[in-house]
């Protein structure tokens, strides 16, 4: 069974992820993305969501800095991004202050080392100047 | 569905902070007070409706605990929108003859018992960022400041107008004065919220009884009719809302006032599930009391406050009176005595028609309901 059927979409993106790789998927049938990752598209009932390599362009959508005493770590970022793609995820921002994070933000992703929950994505500042 | 079955009775634990008392042992005690308010005996409960945050059997331990044997049991989970939904299918219920008298309960040591509110599930794709309950809330609120320019002072105004509520109620828990000022220098919990835009955290259970509309006069109090109620699920996680500013209340309102055959206009008193102050200008946009983007206006000036112009939150809300994790069965029990007109120096004179609004989650599931005296049917 395993052989025909296959992994299911959350482990096959977390393999991604392992890989280096951060894939979302697209709909053959109504051709928009999808994520987090779905058996079934949310838009039109599909089940043909092909993988697709994510440009890891995006913006931020909206954005929270999490208040948290200094000796639990400390004031940290919470946002939802969106994606160039389309779809949103929750996410966090790197590389600057949390207060420091707007809504409008361009962004590019990286891979962060999630430790035993494995890889997981987050956002730097796009510095580069290309919209 | 509309005005075929009622609310019968209604009781309130001791809430607030109210140590040395389980979930169950302060439901119990709302349960006694519902049912000497119904006239009733806890052997004529033949339908248990009833949720606690985490999930477990809670309509077969509520069952347990007060010895019963009903023939309607249900606890679907919506978190703090629970129980504005059971009352939607408390009426299919009894309005079928499924049953005869429905119990809706809730109870929670939230305070005393140091466990927090908000033990939804973790969602995968959250969780790894540390996303609390209260960091979503914040999110809607940044977004609605970005879009539509609602300010931190408009956001305040409702933590302002809750507290004057309070102030009003012998009963809630929070009724020292409080300033825009205070609200605005309080600690910041998830900017832009401070501790002061968050709902309280609290001790308290409740419980109504419901029957069919053609023995509600039977009983001892004035029967607040159901005239409407519908929901609606956006999402689980925040960042699956298609658009931050515009909840679920957006199409639970109008299906709930199409069944009532009312509109925001025959609304005399709101009770809105206020989890933090964003909640209450969203919901007054969404179910049509002023338009979107333009909540932070119409809060100005204490429109929702004591002598404004809509009374919003009477019991002081989630803000200000009682919060105990999940907190749609307090809007239902300050609604029934609204319209009752037994709600002291905060009664709004003549309200015949009530608007529960019930949220969930972290803006996911939303339940409106309309609640009418017998002038309404
Ligand atoms: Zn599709």
């Amino acid at each position: 069974m395993a052989d025909t059927i296959g992994l299911g979409p959350d482990q096959i993106y977390r393999d991604n992820l392992e890989s280096g790789e951060f894939k979302i998927q697209q709909c053959a049938d109504c051709e928009k993305y999808v994520f987090y990752p779905r058996h079934l598209c949310p838009h039109c009932g599909s089940s043909s969501l092909l993988w697709k390599s994510a440009s890891g362009r995006a913006q931020v959508y909206s954005t929270t800095v999490a208040r948290r005493r200094p000796d639990r770590g400390g004031d940290y970022n919470v946002c939802i991004v969106e994606l160039e793609e389309g779809p949103r995820m929750t996410s966090r921002v790197e590389g600057i202050d949390p207060d420091q994070v707007t809504i409008g933000m361009a962004l590019r992703h990286a891979i962060a080392d999630g430790g035993d929950a494995g890889p997981f994505i987050v956002f730097n500042p796009d510095n580069s100047g290309e919209a | 569905m509309r005005g075929k079955t009622a609310i019968v009775g209604a009781g309130l634990s001791e809430f607030g902070e109210v140590p040395g008392w389980g979930h169950f042992e302060l439901m119990a005690q709302a349960v006694e007070r519902a049912l000497d308010d119904a006239g009733l005996k806890k052997n004529d409960i033949d339908g248990v409706f009833a949720a606690l945050s985490p999930a477990g059997l809670v309509s077969a331990t509520v069952s347990e605990y007060l010895g019963l044997h009903p023939k309607v049991l249900e606890g679907t989970m919506l978190g703090g929108s629970s129980f504005i939904n059971f009352v939607q299918w408390a009426a299919l219920a009894l309005d079928a003859g499924l049953c005869e008298v429905a119990l809706i309960t809730y109870g929670s040591n939230a305070r005393s018992g140091g466990r927090r509110p908000g033990g939804m599930v973790p969602t995968p794709y959250e969780a790894i960022y540390d996303m609390r309950l209260v960091n979503g809330y914040a999110l809607a609120a940044a977004r609605h400041m970005h879009q539509y320019g609602t300010t931190r002072v408009q956001l305040a105004e409702i933590a302002v107008a809750a507290r004057g509520w309070a102030a009003k109620n012998p009963k809630a828990m929070v009724r020292d004065a409080l300033s825009i000022d205070d609200v605005l220098s309080a600690r910041m919990v998830s900017d832009p919220l401070t501790v002061s835009d968050c709902c309280l955290i609290t001790d308290g259970a409740g419980a109504l009884i419901m029957t069919r509309a053609d023995r509600a006069k039977d009983f001892p109090n004035k029967p607040a009719y159901v005239l409407g109620v519908a929901a609606d699920a956006s999402h689980d996680q925040i960042a699956q809302m298609e658009d931050l500013t515009v909840t679920g209340a957006a199409r639970s309102g109008p299906r709930a006032y199409e069944m009532a055959g009312m509109g925001p206009s025959d609304m005399d008193v709101l009770e809105l599930y206020d989890a933090f102050t964003i909640n209450t200008l969203l919901f007054l946009e969404d179910l049509g009391f002023c338009k979107k983007g333009e909540g932070g206006g119409f809060v100005e000036g204490g429109h929702i406050a004591p002598g404004g112009g809509l009374p919003v939150n009477t019991n002081g809300g989630g803000l200000s009176c009682v919060h105990p994790g999940m907190y749609g069965i307090f809007l239902l029990a300050e609604a029934v005595e609204q319209l009752r007109g037994t709600a002291g120096a905060r009664q709004i004179d003549g309200a015949e028609t009530a608007l529960v609004h019930g949220n969930g989650g972290t803006l996911s599931t939303q339940v409106t309901a309309i609640l009418g005296t017998e002038n309404t049917l």
